[in-house]
């Protein structure tokens, strides 16, 4: 345990100041997100003074077009986009994963078959597709995170399987093939271990794009709905402020921004770190 | 020769395929639509006979399968029906919006395409250096911002601090090419923003891993300047990974264009899309969807199809 | 060249002048984001027309070596101190441009793979041309031209024609002899072989060492050849040196060197192929371990086994000897149940086994363990050794707790690896050796009765095989075990077989008693795969050549 510790702090010391950012950012979110209440000045739908007003003293990020405290929002906002975007990137990394395990080791015509379903799924435009699926059902957050996972899910499928597959060609799988092990076995205690690195990044990066992707459904008024507080609708609800040369809409856009690239250049890091240690 | 014939055949018919099965989902789209769908569109307060004159119309008497090729035929012949909000023909709604939308990528990717593979190349063949970290690190930021934050930046300063442009991009049929331009430059200028940082990473990652071939070591012991390495022995093998990146890249542009258009009401298919999802004008979403899908599977499959024919081992085989 | 009593070519006045002297040259290699020495100032000479061979296992520095000759680091490497001359010029200090004239003009370099040092999108002849007509030695003609002439020197077929093709329509063997014929393409005044016939079949590496000889002699080329193997490199060196971990072990002239070598690493080097073990008849009476009856295998339409018979006897060791593409691992994957045949039967111990491993049963999956050629992928590299010990062990036989520890142990002394020491090591904290001793280990654990390997030793270092070869001859006598062995090594069969099935193209060529095998007559194909194998002596090639005589010339492929 010891000498883990002592690795971990290694491996830290090597971190680039990119990587330092990013963990620092990453870090504020979500503790900003957890303590919401306690942090948050204001509360989450209360008007507190005239529209629009500028960054100042009184409201340290100004008020929105309806007079409510920007930093609130952006505090609350944390917890609600950051949330719902955890939920669906686990949702869609569940399916990824166990699908594309299932694939990459019994191969045949399951793998046939599922591959085929993802071939076509990622045929389509994820956003075009999810703005299909949204006019039929409706745009609820439970429809939104179903319709996101499931169309994410198929490009971790996607990786899990390739890693997957690489590992799964190896002679040491064989073997415990020939040993005789079941399924479960062989990928609990002999692929799994040999791709957990790949899929931890692809996970970030995963919840990059999930966020990015909620954040485009409520920017365009069919995600995540109004009054609850969240960085897409945000800046949709503000964006008429910018032609007063008001920077409101630019807060939240750039909080969704600075998260992603804090996850990003953590990622890098991360997959640099890994493939050097191959070497 | 009969090789590459076959798996270009083989590539086709997978499209067509694919195609036909997208094609199929955005019809049953409507079919799994919710029992109160007609409730919804016609309004509460619509009587029985309303109700079951619209089912006619969207002619659910019917079997789904005789639907399907009806809707189909009727999209080959571009008979594309009405709109449910406005009752307007659809062709009619779409003709302009798509060529709008077809303008902006293209004036995107015009700027994209040379930039973003001339920063790649050169950030692959400096490796690690100050331009290469520095390119790396816009890129990934490029790549982490949503489109509405460029947009906005870009309003802020050029529209409404300097006013040097619109920050609303209204165009009719009657604007000049050069006004087009013009007024497009800041949507254009996001979308390049967006894609051209994926470009990049993309152009940059095929290249380093060309350049780490034995072949490249080979043609370095030969005594060739880079020039000639670069140009004679990376670039014919490069050629393949880099079309492939361009046309992903331009299938993505086609669909980011959505939120750029949103952005700055510019009156295209992405804009016309979200519209009528809000309003849940059915028959739009699904044309619009359909033209979305099919110039998305047609890039893709234009990639796949160049990347065979550039691979010297397929052109001339055994 | 002491061999070569006339030759071609643009004969040079100034043989035996100093071309290339290295003095106390260093060179580090990055590992972990700190630089290593891999080269321990070395110093090197070698005289114009003279074949100069470095030999050395993997780790020697042999063929980072190579490359200084030409100046060249590879990227993660640095040339980090001494001299490097080449003909009056400091390679060390020269300027980079001043460098690069000289690679491809007069100092050329011969890959490992041809495959992955040709371009794939140029023809060959376009590729051979390049680097004469680049550092304007002579016109695009001429060079053409000349390909042409040394196309036809270096025996490949249709070589008016030959050079328009591209690399992937050429055969390996052909293609390395293209190479060759590249690196010459500026008449250069030396040539940095690297490993260049260790990818090859022994039977198509044969026609690429008479090539390479040959065309070295004619032209009165200075060359470096770089080879892990002491027996080729004692064909065409006119003087070895033997490196190990960067450092010069051993010099001096080939002939001398052979006949009375001075260091004992040379010693166990030049001794590595005589192990030899005398065949045993089968036990009478003795049911077979294993009987392959009439098995017929394919992959998809290809057929890789046509209609194979042959018999493990218990405690005996059958040799399956063959070139790639002969089928012989393809057995094996039968064998196991990994490849369920076309047609025939696998039996174990008189009893027919299911075609498909998943349809046995686990103590018929016990019985049978297999060996891999590569240590690498065969271990789990997030695995400790306990664990892969410890798996059969309780997987088959229900061991546990304290039992199954001291089984451990037991088995990794049987293995002649201190149990202390390796038990909680992760696999990839092995050394190749160590790695192959606890795969071996782990198919002990199981109890089998018969062990299949694949190749054990060719990717390992020849001392580390050896070493491999008299563990698995020891365990045979103490356990009583059976194998089947596959190899493509000559070598190996000597060492270790008591009967040998020889295959080509999924056929059986030949099949008996090793001694029976070994002693003439033999099928045509066997002699060519006996006679192929380099042996330790320096005339060898030349005689060998001599009796094959034009026949070698005609076959050309």
């Amino acid at each position: 345990m010891n000498s883990r510790l002592h690795n971990l702090r290694k491996v830290l010391r090597t971190a680039p100041p990119t990587a330092w950012f990013g963990m620092g950012v990453i870090a504020i979110i979500l503790l900003s997100g957890l303590f919401a209440p306690l942090v948050a000045p204001y509360g989450e739908t209360e008007v507190v003074g005239a529209p629009g007003l500028p960054i100042g003293s009184e409201f340290l990020l100004g008020t929105d077009q309806i007079g409510r405290d920007v930093l609130t929002r952006v505090i609350f906002g944390a917890r609600n986009t950051v949330g719902i975007a955890f939920l669906t990137t686990a949702l869609a990394f569940t399916l990824g994963t166990v699908f594309g395990l299932l694939a990459a080791v019994l191969g045949g015509w399951t793998d046939q078959g599922l591959s085929r379903i993802v071939d076509i799924l990622m045929a389509i435009p994820p956003l075009i597709f999810a703005l299909l699926i949204l006019t039929i059902t409706g745009t609820s957050i439970f429809n939104m995170v179903v319709v996101i996972a499931v169309l994410e899910s198929t490009r971790v499928f996607r990786l899990t399987r390739a890693v997957g597959m690489n590992v799964g060609v190896l002679d040491f799988v064989e073997v415990a093939k020939l040993r005789g092990e079941g399924l479960w076995w062989i990928i609990r205690h002999e692929i799994l271990p040999n791709i957990a690195a790949p899929l931890a990044a692809e996970f970030g990066l995963r919840f990059c794009f999930v966020f990015l992707f909620i954040s485009a459904l409520s920017f365009l008024g069919l995600g995540i709905q109004p009054p609850t507080a969240d960085w897409g609708s945000m800046v949709r609800e503000s964006a008429t402020l910018i032609s007063f040369g008001l920077p409101t809409p630019l807060v939240p856009a750039a909080a969704i921004a600075l998260l992603t690239v804090s996850v990003n250049f953590v990622v890098d890091w991360f997959l640099h770190q890994a493939s050097g240690l191959k070497e | 020769m009969a090789q590459i014939a076959k798996m270009v055949a083989q590539r086709l018919a997978l499209g067509l395929l694919t195609l036909f099965v997208v094609s199929l989902i955005i019809f049953l789209a409507v079919e799994l639509l919710p029992g109160d769908f007609t409730q919804a569109v016609l309004g509460q307060s619509a009587t029985p006979e309303t109700v079951a004159a619209f089912r006619k119309e969207l002619g659910l008497d019917q079997p789904a399968y005789l639907r399907y090729f009806h809707w189909l035929g009727d999209i080959v012949q571009l008979d594309l029906g009405r709109s449910f909000a406005n009752q307007r023909p659809i062709t009619e709604l779409l003709g302009p919006r798509i060529y709008n939308t077809l303008f902006l990528a293209a004036y995107a990717a015009v700027i994209a395409v040379p930039i973003a593979l001339t920063f790649g190349i050169l950030a692959a063949l400096y490796r690690n250096s100050i331009f290469d970290r520095s390119i790396n690190v816009a890129a990934l930021t490029a790549i982490s911002s949503p489109e509405f934050l460029a947009a906005y930046i870009l309003i802020l300063i050029f529209a409404v601090e300097l006013g040097w442009l619109p920050a609303i991009a209204r165009v009719n049929p009657d604007t000049t090419f050069f006004e087009r331009l013009y007024i497009l430059l800041l949507p254009a200028v996001t979308l390049t923003l967006v894609t051209m940082a994926h470009m990049m990473r993309m152009t940059r990652a095929a290249i380093i891993n060309l350049m780490a071939s034995p072949y490249i070591e080979m043609a370095r012991l030969k005594g060739l300047r880079r020039g000639r390495i670069i140009l004679r022995h990376a670039l014919p093998n490069a050629l393949a990974p880099i079309i492939n990146v361009i046309a992903i890249n331009l299938a993505y542009l086609i669909v980011g264009v959505v939120v750029v258009e949103v952005v700055f009401t510019y009156p295209g298919l992405g804009e016309l899309l979200v519209d009528s999802v809000s309003k849940r004008d059915m028959p739009v979403v699904q044309i619009s969807c359909l033209v979305f899908a099919v110039t998305y599977i047609a890039l893709n499959l234009l990639a796949d199809i160049l990347s065979i024919l550039s691979n010297p081992r397929l052109r001339h085989p055994r | 060249m002491s061999a070569s009593a006339n030759r071609s070519g643009n004969g040079n006045s100034r043989k035996g002048e100093l071309l290339l002297e290295m003095k106390g040259l260093r060179i580090e290699g990055r590992a972990e984001e700190q630089w290593l020495e891999i080269v321990h100032g070395v110093d090197l000479k070698l005289h114009r027309g003279e074949v100069l061979g470095l030999i050395g296992e993997s780790g020697a520095g042999k063929s980072t070596i190579g490359l200084a000759a030409l100046g060249f680091a590879r990227d993660g490497c640095r040339l980090s101190g001494g001299e490097i001359w080449f003909d009056g010029i400091d390679l060390m200090k020269a300027s980079e441009e001043k460098r690069r004239r000289l690679r491809g003009s007069r100092i050329a370099y011969v890959a490992q793979s041809a495959a992955a040092a040709f371009n794939p999108a140029h023809r060959l002849i376009d590729q051979y041309v390049e680097a004469p007509v680049y550092h304007d030695l002579m016109s695009e003609s001429e060079a053409a031209a000349a390909a042409k002439d040394l196309y036809e020197r270096l025996h490949l077929p249709e070589p008016k024609t030959i050079g328009f093709r591209y690399p992937h329509q050429v055969s390996g063997g052909q293609l390395q002899r293209a190479m060759v014929a590249m690196a010459m393409a500026g008449r250069p005044d030396l040539i940095v072989f690297d490993e260049p016939t260790t990818a090859l079949d022994v039977t198509t590496q044969i026609e690429v060492m008479a090539a390479i000889k040959d065309i070295v002699e004619q032209f009165d080329t200075a060359a470096i050849y770089v080879t892990h193997d002491l027996a080729v490199v004692a064909q065409m060196a006119d003087r070895i040196m033997v490196m190990r971990n960067g450092d010069l072990v051993e010099e001096g002239s080939t002939r001398g060197m052979l006949a009375e070598p001075q260091a004992e690493y040379t010693r166990a080097l030049l001794a590595v192929r005589q192990l030899q073990k005398d065949a045993s008849a089968p036990e009478p009476d003795a049911r077979p371990i294993l009987r392959v009856d009439h098995v017929t295998a394919a992959y998809g339409d290809v057929e890789v086994l046509s209609d194979i018979t042959f018999e493990v006897p218990r405690k005996r060791t059958v040799a399956v000897v063959g070139e790639s593409g002969s089928g012989k691992s393809t057995a094996a994957r039968v064998i196991t149940g990994l490849l369920p045949p076309r047609a025939g039967r696998i039996i174990y111990d008189g009893n027919e086994l299911p075609a498909d491993y998943r349809h046995r049963s686990r103590d018929q999956l016990r019985r049978t363990q297999m060996i891999n050629q590569m240590p690498d992928t065969a271990l789990n590299p997030k695995h400790r050794v306990r664990d892969v010990i410890g798996r059969p062990l309780e997987f088959y036989l229900d061991y546990d707790g304290k039992e199954r520890d001291a089984r451990i142990r037991e088995l990794l002394e049987q293995i002649e690896l201190e149990p202390g020491q390796f038990i909680d090591r992760l696999t990839t904290e092995l050394s190749g050796g160590q790695k192959q001793r606890i795969c071996i280990a782990r198919a002990l654990a199981a109890e089998p009765e018969l062990i299949i390997c694949d190749e054990v030793t060719s990717a390992l270092d020849q001392l580390v095989g050896e070493g491999i070869l008299r563990l698995l001859i020891r365990l045979q006598e103490e356990l009583g075990l059976s194998y089947m062995f596959i190899t493509h090594d000559l070598a190996t069969v000597r060492a270790i077989a008591d009967e040998v099935v020889v295959m080509k193209n999924g056929r059986i060529v030949e099949a008996g008693p090793k001694d029976d095998i070994f002693t003439p007559p033999h099928d045509d194909y066997t002699d060519l795969l006996l006679s192929s194998v380099p042996e330790m002596d320096p005339d060898w090639l030349d005689r060998l050549l001599a009796e094959r005589g034009e026949q070698l010339r005609d076959r050309g492929i």
